[in-house]
């Protein structure tokens, strides 16, 4: 790796928090700068370099023009880091996939917006071009995302872990929630936040994506078993995680959202197993 | 609705023939462009061009489960992101019938208040002191100016604990559901809040001191205010929706203030109420009820040359900063409040389930007043959804802002109008990922 790498931040459909995470990294890490030039932060600062290596890019592709943008960073940058759900796995964006485009249009701008504005159904950046390495988490976990940056600093790949949350979990000593009858996603879903929803009486929402062992069938059992209806449990299923989902086509865990046309966006994509993109490219 | 910058380099100044463009504004939230065009010495065109994409979050509420909607929504804004989640969930609560317990209705403003200042903090320090101090971010900011970068990230720093305290993280909040709260902080953790922000008075004083230095543009335009007022208070949460044209309405009846209407240039909707536009945040909120803020405050106000009604919209960054002495008061006051009556876990309160339920939920986020409607079925399933946001209210005031602003201007070269014109929309504090997203000065014909 270079002395000290120029690095660039990009956004694309999401709500920036992933961003703005980076920046309160700066509260605690502030000698991060020190390490690497920042040659573009369009929420944070005017200059404005295109001369990176290491480019991060938060946010999902939902429009042709989106793609034009990411070919050209894929083009300048040595590494591209996918950062936070959004790009990562398409995130809450892609919510709006089960229903066709144009529906959303008119239920959002009415009959005379509908085609004002350009959009197509959300995908994560990795299915336009390749991603070298992602930060999981809506919004990532501030130090993870350090953590990442002094590997790639050091020239060492960054490792998620392919377990799930429930390991941490156990280690912060907490009660099990679907034991006290609260819907947790936490047994299918990666680790790697310290369980910080759990830890705070509130049930995992997948946002990490889920392992490539994920047991679905057990996860849907256990949800029936809190009284939750097929609906609720498709719902907590695809906050997060629509994209991988759907594109599982009929071998998707989904009883209602699933089946019913709610395929990826690119005609010719293969159907990749949810985990495949987020695992390590080596350990 | 991209706009590419195919734009000939401009013409030699005259101030007769002006176009200018600013593409992708920075230093704001989302994505935005200025478009400024005069002919002839008549100004044909000066807008600000909304072209973050559409995220349709209404859409995508629709038959999911209403304990899902506050999570779903505060991802609309990493800035913003309790104050989604609260108007959410004050939306679901009042359509569900959820009466709220005291120390709930305590908690939730503990939140707010650490929102709006980690908000207010962000956006004074590192996206408009720059402006003034000659730098072009933040970043070089550290190595100018470190110590002043150092208070803004210890100010910040608290405010995003104080909201961790509660509601477990500021972005995303998780520990705020329908009816309470599914996580309670110790007493020690409350004590040492409460200490830390009777500390952070010396920085707040600092910053009182720092931005009274500051030379704001004195441009002004005489326009409505919108903000929720309460009786005695300086709240953030619920009341009426006030008006400086209009005597206070339910919040139930936020529609016939906002009036939304697409505009081409903005995949934000503009709003309309008394006049062709009006202005929300943090100097709509100081002009409308300045008399309830903390001694302090008032103080801070006087010190900074802000005071009621101020028209001048480059004095909402001031009016930030006086919110931020009046929540850091508020916050040591609620915060003894808390430790009076102690903090007790408890389960959040029931829902009443009931077809078609409605409810509106108004919260007064960093940016100014934001609307969530909800109706609900008997099933607990979301069947409409509809969000009003600050941004996309100021929209329109800011165009209108701009089109008084330019012709003043015309003498001045290029530069300085584009960065006049960034300043303006920065001072609104636009967070353009809510509204849907924001900022390019495009100047097309000088």
């Amino acid at each position: 790796m270079l002395a000290k790498p120029k690095i660039a931040f990009f956004d694309f459909t999401s709500c920036e928090g992933c961003q703005l995470t980076v920046i309160d990294a700066l509260q605690t890490h502030l000698g991060l700068l020190d390490l690497v030039e920042i040659v573009q932060f369009r929420e944070a600062m005017s200059e404005k370099g295109d001369d990176y290596q290491i480019a991060f890019i938060e946010g999902s592709c939902t429009r042709e023009s989106d793609e034009q943008r990411l070919r050209a960073i894929r083009q300048q940058a040595m590494i591209v880091v996918a950062l936070g759900a959004c790009a990562h796995l398409g995130g809450v964006n892609a919510m709006k996939n089960r229903w066709p485009i144009e529906d959303v249009q008119t239920y959002v701008y009415g009959q005379a917006g509908r085609n004002l504005y350009e959009s197509y159904p959300a995908r994560p950046i990795s299915e336009v071009i390749e991603v070298d390495y992602a930060i999981p988490g809506c919004p990532i976990d501030r130090e993870e995302f350090v953590r990442i940056v002094q590997r790639l600093l050091q020239g060492r790949k960054p490792k998620l872990p392919d377990y799930p949350l429930c390991v941490e979990c156990k280690l912060a000593e907490n009660a099990c929630l679907n034991k006290l009858g609260k819907p947790c996603l936490g047994p299918i879903t990666r680790a790697g936040c310290h369980a910080i929803c759990p830890s705070h009486g509130d049930g995992c929402e997948g946002c990490r994506g889920f392992i490539s062992e994920a047991n679905f069938t057990y996860m849907r059992e256990i949800l029936r078993g809190h009284g939750l209806s097929d609906v609720e449990i498709d719902a907590q299923f695809t906050m997060f995680n629509y994209y991988q989902l759907a594109a599982m086509g009929a071998d998707a865990p989904l009883s209602q959202i699933n089946g019913n046309g709610h395929r990826r966006h690119a005609a010719d994509a293969e159907v990749l197993p949810a985990s495949t993109f987020a695992a390590p490219k080596e350990a | 609705m991209t706009r590419k910058s195919t734009q000939p380099a401009p013409e030699a100044v005259n101030g007769s023939q002006v176009r200018i463009t600013v593409h992708h504004v920075t230093r704001v939230e989302g994505h935005g462009n200025i478009v400024v065009d005069v002919r002839n010495g008549t100004l044909e065109r000066c807008e600000l061009e909304i072209i973050e994409t559409p995220r349709f979050f209404e859409a995508m509420l629709r038959g999911r489960p209403y304990t899902q909607a506050s999570h779903i929504t505060s991802r609309i804004c990493g800035i913003c992101a309790c104050g989604h989640a609260t108007a959410s969930l004050r939306a679901t609560e009042r359509a569900l019938s959820v009466q709220l317990s005291d120390q709930t209705v305590l908690l939730r403003r503990l939140v707010m208040h650490g929102e709006m200042l980690d908000s207010h903090i962000l956006h004074v320090y590192m996206l408009v002191a720059p402006d003034f101090l000659g730098v072009g971010s933040v970043i070089p900011l550290a190595t100018s100016h470190p110590d002043i970068v150092k208070r803004a990230l210890r100010m910040k720093q608290f405010a995003g604990e104080l909201c961790a305290a509660f509601a477990g993280r500021h972005t995303h909040p998780i520990a705020m559901t329908v009816g309470g709260f599914t996580h309670f902080p110790s007493r020690q953790q409350v004590e040492a809040l409460r200490e830390r922000a009777e500390a952070l008075r010396a920085d707040v004083d600092a910053t009182v001191e720092l931005f009274a230095t500051l030379p704001y543009p004195q441009f002004e335009r005489e326009t409505e205010f919108v903000a929720l007022v309460q009786p005695d208070d300086y709240g953030f949460i619920d009341g009426m929706i006030g008006s400086t044209d209009h005597p206070p309405r339910p919040v139930d009846e936020y529609r016939q203030v906002t009036n939304e209407r697409l505009a081409v240039h903005s995949t934000a909707k503009h709003t309309a109420h008394q006049r062709e536009s009006y202005m929300v945040g943090a100097l709509a909120r100081f002009n409308l009820k300045h008399m309830h803020l903390h001694p302090r405050a008032q103080a801070a106000a006087a010190h900074l040359g802000l005071s009621a009604p101020c028209f001048k919209p480059y004095y909402n960054s001031v009016a930030q900063v006086v919110e931020i002495v009046h929540c850091v008061e508020d916050v040591v006051r609620l915060l003894d409040t808390a430790l009076e009556r102690g903090i007790v876990p408890e389960d959040p309160a029931p829902v009443t389930l009931r077809p078609g339920a409605r409810g509106v939920g108004a919260v007064d986020v960093p940016r100014g007043v934001l609307f969530h409607e909800y109706q609900i079925g008997e099933d607990g399933l979301i069947q409409e959804a509809n969000c009003v946001i600050p941004t996309g209210q100021n929209l329109g005031n800011i165009d209108r802002d701009m089109r008084a602003l330019v012709p003043t201007l015309l003498s001045e070269p290029e530069d300085v109008i584009r960065h006049r014109l960034e300043m303006l929309v920065r001072a609104y504090d636009p967070c353009i990922s809510c509204s849907t997203h924001f900022l390019n000065v495009e100047f097309v014909g000088k």
